[in-house]
């Protein structure tokens, strides 16, 4: 029986070898211009 | 470190530093919570002394599996970031890859909640001449280095009242971007008084984002959101909005909402603008100085969460009924959602991102638009208020002593400074308040994640 159901995500850990391309939104730029949260942004980083 | 919690039938287990996220049963929930401090005897009998349906076995294949995610780097991971942080911080620093123009320091609304003072940032009023502007887009090209995609609100005030000069700015980044190698995407920030078919037409041409200010039921938007006569704006602005969006295709927009100490039930109004026909929502609370009296309260919080709960449920209720909608707060991409550089360098003000005002000053962002000793330069000259410019560069999460051991770290990436600053007195302090409603938010978005995955499964194994 699975008592644990993982849910695909991205890992951290290993977007730290070929991230940080810096073409994602800024933060609160375009959007609620009140509150940062980077959760929500998509990644544009084509070579990830 | 681990985060868990049970929410809407589900329970939920954030591995924080991998990412991972787990929906566990009952028994592994508590095993998961007690892993860490007992050995597995411990968790085993303990499993089984409070659940009697359950075998040994059963418990022994639960910390196998908690063994083996442990072993993945999927639960328990070590947090290798912290000592990354600076450094992942200067690699997305150096560059500006966007602006808040600040198109207009005059607004045809005397909202009193509003955080820019009517407008005018505790100033004069003022609109932008279309030299100032124009400079200011030669000053993101010439400082963007190779980013290549740059983005730039027309923001206010009321970025309308000087539609003239945002129509020829837009006019000639276009003319520009193609021979610097950029793209230009553009938003307009607007109170809606001024939209008419050609503020439509040009906006859903070249806008890749508008951001339309709605609270929602009648009696709330008109409590703030009123013209120099007192009079609500309601009745004139929702035909404009569903005009706008009706031919807007599939381009983006937020109905963006604030919820003050007046609403905090504020779903009824996220409620009616669904009804209104209206689907990109965004609901923020209010940023005011908590002598305000539409400033939230302790004694609003508990019903805030309530809203945030039943906001999540009721987008997976419209999900499965094949009318969905989108809450900016909730639109959390676990598979595809950004590295691990920007969930430390968080939101770039001060550095990736400025605002410029109408005379062409810089400031860290637009929150800080008026504060004499955070203006950073100017559009001819640059940014010379270094020292002010590196504090805003050393802001990143593991700068903040608040955030280091917060579960919620890699989501919020340290929060906001301007929220920050006005409520510590210091860009790198914390505003507590607004952390407890990100969490909130965060836990919600997750859950409603987790329920669309599980849908998405179901449906691909039948």
């Amino acid at each position: 029986m699975k008592h644990i159901k993982t849910i695909k995500t991205r890992d951290l850990c290993a977007s730290a070898k070929n991230g940080g391309c810096g073409e994602c939104q800024t933060s609160c730029q375009s959007a609620c211009k009140t509150s940062c949260g980077i959760a929500n942004q998509s990644c544009e980083n084509k070579n990830k | 470190m681990i985060h868990q919690y049970k929410q809407n039938g589900y329970n939920i287990v954030l591995d924080v530093c991998s990412g991972a996220v787990h929906a566990v049963d009952d028994a592994a929930y508590d095993a998961i919570a007690m892993f860490e401090d007992h050995s597995r005897e411990q968790v085993v009998s303990a499993l089984l002394e409070k659940y009697p349906g359950l075998s040994e076995g059963d418990a022994e294949s639960i910390l196998d599996q908690i063994e083996e995610l442990k072993a993945e780097g999927q639960l328990f991971s070590p947090d290798t970031f912290a000592p990354m942080a600076p450094e992942l911080k200067r690699r997305t620093s150096g560059v500006i890859k966007a602006l808040c123009l600040h198109i207009s320091h005059a607004c045809n609304l005397t909202c009193s909640y509003c955080f820019a003072g009517q407008g005018r940032y505790h100033g004069k009023s003022a609109l932008m001449s279309f030299e100032v502007g124009k400079r200011a887009l030669d000053f993101l090209i010439e400082n963007s280095g190779s980013r290549r995609n740059l983005e730039v609100d027309f923001f206010g005030g009321e970025p309308l009242l000087n539609f003239d000069v945002v129509k020829k700015l837009v006019e000639y980044a276009r003319s520009v971007e193609g021979k610097y190698n950029k793209n230009f995407r553009f938003t307009l920030t607007t109170n809606g008084v001024d939209i008419d078919d050609d503020v439509i037409e040009f906006a859903n041409r070249e806008m890749s984002n508008v951001v339309l200010s709605l609270d929602g039921r009648r009696k709330v938007h008109d409590r703030f959101r009123v013209d120099a006569a007192g009079r609500g704006s309601y009745d004139v602005i929702v035909p404009k909005f569903q005009k706008l969006v009706a031919s807007r295709g599939d381009k983006s927009y937020y109905m963006r909402g604030t919820f003050t100490h007046y609403n905090p039930d504020f779903l009824e109004d996220i409620k009616v603008m669904l009804d209104l026909g209206f689907n990109e929502l965004s609901m923020e609370p209010v940023v005011a100085s908590p002598d305000s009296p539409s400033a939230l309260t302790e004694e609003d919080k508990p019903v805030v969460y309530e809203q945030y709960e039943k906001l999540a449920e009721l987008m997976i209720k419209r999900r499965r009924e094949g009318r969905p909608f989108t809450f900016y707060h909730y639109m959390i991409d676990l598979q595809g959602g950004p590295c691990i550089y920007k969930r430390i360098s968080g939101c770039g003000s001060g550095t990736e991102y400025l605002a410029v005002t109408p005379q062409g000053d810089l400031y860290p962002c637009h929150q800080f638009v008026g504060e004499e000793k955070f203006r950073l330069g100017d559009i001819w000259h640059g940014v010379t208020n270094t020292e002010r410019r590196d504090e805003f560069a050393a802001c990143n999460v593991y700068a903040r002593e608040e955030c280091r051991n917060c579960w919620a770290r890699l989501y919020c990436a340290g929060g906001c400074a301007a929220n920050a600053y006005h409520s510590t007195g210091s860009v790198t302090g914390v505003y507590s308040y607004g952390c407890d409603l990100f969490k909130k938010r965060l836990e919600c978005a997750i859950m409603a994640e987790v329920d669309r995955l599980y849908e998405e499964d179901e449906d691909s194994d039948n």
